[in-house]
């Protein structure tokens, strides 16, 4: 590995100051895709383009054509992202030979920005899953143990940056698949606020929830990624037009005016010690740095789950109906309509999309639609309010990402519950439309990674940013074993 | 069985499609037509990832046209997803106002023989429109040229009571779309569509019968025919003891009859919730405001107007007035010709009555405003006589030659040379002695005769006073 085990921002320099060849940097990220990937199952299609694209960014600066913030950078893009010209499938039979005549805007960006998309990762069928397990192209296997899972739903683009195939990959977030894949895998992942990141092209899944950020090897390249592809947007009516600022440049570590929330209802005593543990040493390392903690209640956490599976289903029963086999994907013949769509959508889909499909379609329907479907918006905007009381006296909260480290493969597949529950600490995040992140916290005994969520309020990344790098500079970077 | 025992009580869902060029939610074209699937792209498509962006000029027209409605329109109105599956449904669900609609609570008053009535708006909301399926045999073909065009639904208080009332109101709501450019108002191409909510009950009955709902109708005639079909069937239904099902009918024109589509039963549950993908909708009082000043003269105030600038009678005033275009033709005419009670004569009797047999509308007549004034001018100038100018005036419409040329080239023009006069008058007197010497005699009754010989001399042309006055004259001796 010449240029893999460096930072983006390093590598981009010296592709930049012709020191190294964009060519070889994407060619390394090719051949350790090729020999790493066949076990780790991260990438579901790669772009044959990128080599060629990889030299018009050699060509380009040697003609001394300014280039973007990620040029000649091999970057992987969750298969949620449609890519011009190829193939895009949410990792769902039903989409299997959809390839997109449009890009996503954040791959519009990456690209705009010199990134060279390597190609396609794994995930969870249209994103729904904690374990990359739902996925029509088979689970992704974390680098730091190949029984166990990546996290997902973002398990590729995890599995990918830390097993260092590519600098940085995109993910999507909508009830913590890129937070907690990142902390099963030792790596960082943010998901922005709601409304930071254009929407536009990325297949939905609950779209008052989703948003997308990126994966990295550590906080600046993070925030590097995140600001070539934040912005307004005006193909998303809701996207912000906040101004995006330069989080790199202003990175601070000094702590000394930060207030930190500890939410006790995050610390209860079901807690996992060794989660509780790796949480708690962050919080020390921030108090010694001059930060000042502060006990916090969010009391209404515990609704959190219920209330993200009535919303996050009911939108997504919506959000898929266009999935029906008439325009594009796939379609199972016949006769009759409505059995066309019952054939198309009963093979296409997944069990546990078509769990959520049905999930969704019941708590609108007349007659539950206000016990479930209002009810639940309703505990929704409580659970906000609980968070701006709280962000009233706090700049920032820490807590745990996950219940534990990663699971093992098949562990909890038949255990929707525990499951579910997985999701318990990133869910109220997406819920608020709050910026949050996961963060390398250390290793548990067992000798796999556990991340530390870091959340702001709504659109102070750059609180986020400051606090990850002061972790990042006091915390004993680890890589998983022969990567 | 007692027809005139009941009461009819409608109410109409009328759908207006904007006038837009581009789509509600995407950016293709709107226009009607075009080759099949030419007016798409991925958003209007239904494409994975794409959003909806709504269109800035539909809200300026939902605004304009809930202010002609006298509705008040909503500071914040929001967009919802009604749910079902259908081919020409590309996302699965339209996106609709639905419990929070643009424009609320207006009225339109309509003429009833001769009375004046108001018609409540419960609501006016935005909407985008479906594709269009087509069947062949054993396959359907969809085109999404339709698909998210922008819609508003304008839907009436139950307070018509005919179908009559019905179609007028109808009308008038296609006039005010069309004086305000905002839709043309085409039930044949389906630009404008009315949906017709068909109750009866027995006349002093308070409650609303059970009501079905009428569709596909493409034509005023049709609504009333509709509407008066529905009516009776539902009278026999209810007298021969039986209950009226809530469902949707549909009418086919040429056995001019009602039949089911689906009961409430088979209603689908559209599962309706605020769409994620968009915002609220809010309206400033400054967007309201600048709608209100550019507000064009509607056919209401322009009838009125008319009354009061031209003296025409009200019936005369507000036809002239439900077709813009038919208003400004008129005051083009009067422009030109200064005179409005002519004008106006010539358009209600002559021009409508031709544009009606060669089922032309007024922007195509082969009459312009202008060619008509030089009629009216050339009577008003005693050039021809109002008899002569019928069969000028049809030579106009059928040639659109101007009349002078007519009155040229068919020597048509009226005789008012007093000499020439004179000539032919003496030919009169010559051609009859004893005539002649009857009424020299006193047998005064006998001028009439003498009026018809010489006017059939001259072949209809001699201005009809002058002739009077040389005839009197002449007969004198």
């Amino acid at each position: 590995m010449k240029f893999l085990n460096k930072s983006l921002l390093e590598v981009r320099n010296d592709i930049v100051s012709k020191k190294i060849k964009a060519v070889d940097v994407v060619q390394e990220s090719l051949s350790r895709i090729n020999t790493l990937d066949k076990e780790l199952n991260s990438f579901v299609a790669l772009n044959d383009k990128a080599l060629e694209q990889a030299e018009a960014v050699d060509k380009k600066i040697q003609a001394g054509e300014n280039q973007g913030p990620l040029a000649g950078i091999p970057i992987a893009v969750k298969d949620m992202f449609c890519t011009k010209d190829l193939r895009t499938t949410a990792c769902s039979n039903i989409l299997k030979n959809f390839v997109p005549p449009y890009s996503a805007t954040v791959v519009k960006r990456l690209e705009a920005a010199g990134a060279i998309i390597v190609g396609k990762t794994n995930c969870d069928e249209f994103a729904m899953g904690s374990s990359n397990e739902n996925s029509a192209f088979g689970v992704v296997k974390n680098p730091w143990d190949r029984a166990r899972v990546a996290g997902g739903s973002s398990g590729g683009s995890a599995s990918a940056v830390a097993a260092r195939l590519a600098f940085g990959s995109m993910g999507t977030d909508t009830g913590g698949s890129i937070r907690q894949p990142a902390s099963l895998c030792g790596i960082y992942g943010i998901k922005p606020t709601y409304g930071r990141v254009s929407r536009y092209g990325i297949i939905a899944y609950a779209s008052s929830l989703d948003q997308a950020g990126p994966f990295a090897g550590s906080t600046k390249e993070a925030s590097e990624i995140l600001k070539v592809i934040a912005g307004y947007d005006e193909k998303d009516s809701t996207s912000s037009a906040e101004a995006v600022p330069d989080w790199t440049q202003n990175i601070s570590t000094d702590m000394s005016k930060m207030t930190i929330g500890i939410p006790k209802e995050y610390f209860g005593d079901d807690l996992n010690p060794e989660i509780k543990k790796i949480a708690m040493n962050a919080i020390e390392i921030l108090k010694s740095k001059g930060a000042k903690t502060k006990e916090i209640s969010l009391p209404h956490t515990k609704f959190a789950i219920p209330v993200y599976y009535l919303v996050a289903t009911s939108e997504a029963s919506s959000n898929l109906a266009r999935y029906d086999g008439v325009r594009y994907g796939v379609r199972i013949p016949s006769s009759d309509i409505n059995d066309m769509y019952a054939k198309t959508r009963g093979q296409g889909f997944g069990t546990e999309v078509k769990k959520r499909i049905m999930l969704g379609t019941f708590a609108l329907s007349s007659g539950y639609y206000d016990a479930y479907y209002k009810k639940a918006s309703q505990v929704r905007h409580i659970i906000l309010k609980d968070f701006a009381k709280v962000f009233s006296e706090v700049d920032a909260i820490v807590c745990p990402v996950t219940t534990s480290t990663a699971f093992k493969i098949g562990e909890k597949i038949k255990d929707t519950i525990s499951m579910y529950y997985n999701d318990i600490f990133t869910t109220s995040v997406n819920l608020a439309g709050l910026p949050g992140m996961s963060v390398p916290g250390g290793l548990a005994s067992n000798g796999l990674p556990v991340g530390v969520q870091i959340i702001a309020p709504h659109f102070k990344e750059q609180t986020i940013f400051n606090i990850s790098q002061t972790l990042e500079d006091n915390i004993e970077k680890k890589v998983p074993h022969g990567i | 069985m007692a027809y005139s025992d009941y009461e009819s009580v409608i109410g109409l869902e009328i759908h207006a499609q904007f006038l837009t060029d581009t789509k509600i939610f995407s950016s293709s074209s709107a226009k009607f037509g075009g080759g099949d699937n030419e007016h798409v792209d991925a958003v209007c498509m239904g494409m994975p990832g794409t959003l909806p962006v709504l269109n800035k000029k539909a809200i300026e027209f939902a605004i304009k046209t809930g202010l002609a409605l006298n509705c008040e329109v909503k500071k914040k109105s929001v967009f919802s997803r009604k749910n079902y599956f259908y081919p020409d449904l590309p996302k699965g669900y339209q996106i609709s106002q639905y419990d929070q609609p643009v424009c609320e609570k207006g009225f339109l008053d309509v003429t009833i023989n001769g009375q004046k009535k108001r018609i409540g708006i419960t609501r006016a909301h935005l909407e985008e429109d479906a594709g269009k399926s087509t069947h062949h045999g054993d396959y359907s073909l969809v085109n999404y040229n339709r698909s998210s065009v922008p819609l508003l639904e304008i839907v009436s208080e139950p307070d018509m009571r005919s179908p009559q009332e019905a179609a007028e109101y109808a009308r008038a709501v296609r006039s005010i779309l069309r004086y305000l450019g905002v839709c043309d108002g085409n039930l044949e191409e389906g630009s404008m569509r009315c949906d017709c909510n068909v109750s009866v009950r027995k006349k002093g009955e308070k409650k609303f019968g059970t009501r079905t709902e009428l569709k596909n109708i493409n034509s005023f005639r049709f609504i009333e025919k509709a509407i008066q079909y529905e009516i009776e069937r539902q009278i026999d239904v209810i007298e021969s003891g039986q209950e009226i099902v809530q469902e949707t009918r549909l009418y086919d024109s040429t056995k001019n009859k009602t039949f089911s589509m689906r009961s409430k039963e088979e209603a689908h549950d559209y599962r309706y919730f605020p769409d994620p993908d968009l915002l609220p909708l809010i309206i400033s009082d400054k967007e309201i405001d600048l709608a209100k000043s550019s507000l064009p003269e509607l056919p209401q105030q322009r009838a009125q107007r008319f009354q009061t600038q031209y003296g025409l009678p009200e019936y005369d005033s507000e036809i002239l007035t439900v077709e813009k275009e038919m208003a400004d033709y008129f005051e083009s005419v009067v422009k030109e010709c200064g005179n409005a009670k002519s004008a106006s004569n010539w358009i209600m009797t002559e021009l409508l009555r031709e544009l009606n047999n060669s089922k032309k509308e007024i922007a195509d007549s082969p009459v312009s405003a202008k060619m008509l004034a030089e009629l009216v001018q050339l009577i008003d100038k005693n050039t021809v006589s109002g008899k002569m100018a019928k069969a000028v005036f049809m030579e106009m419409f059928k040639s659109g030659k101007t009349a002078s040329e007519i009155v040229k080239s068919q020597g048509m023009s009226q005789i008012t040379d007093e000499n020439e006069i004179g000539k032919i008058v003496d030919q009169v007197i010559q051609a009859n002695p004893t005539q002649t010497t009857e009424y020299r005699s006193g047998k005064d009754k006998l001028f009439g005769f003498f009026v018809g010989q010489a006017m059939k001399a001259s072949k209809g042309q001699a201005n009809p006073e002058l002739l009077n006055k040389v005839l009197k004259e002449k007969l004198k001796g």
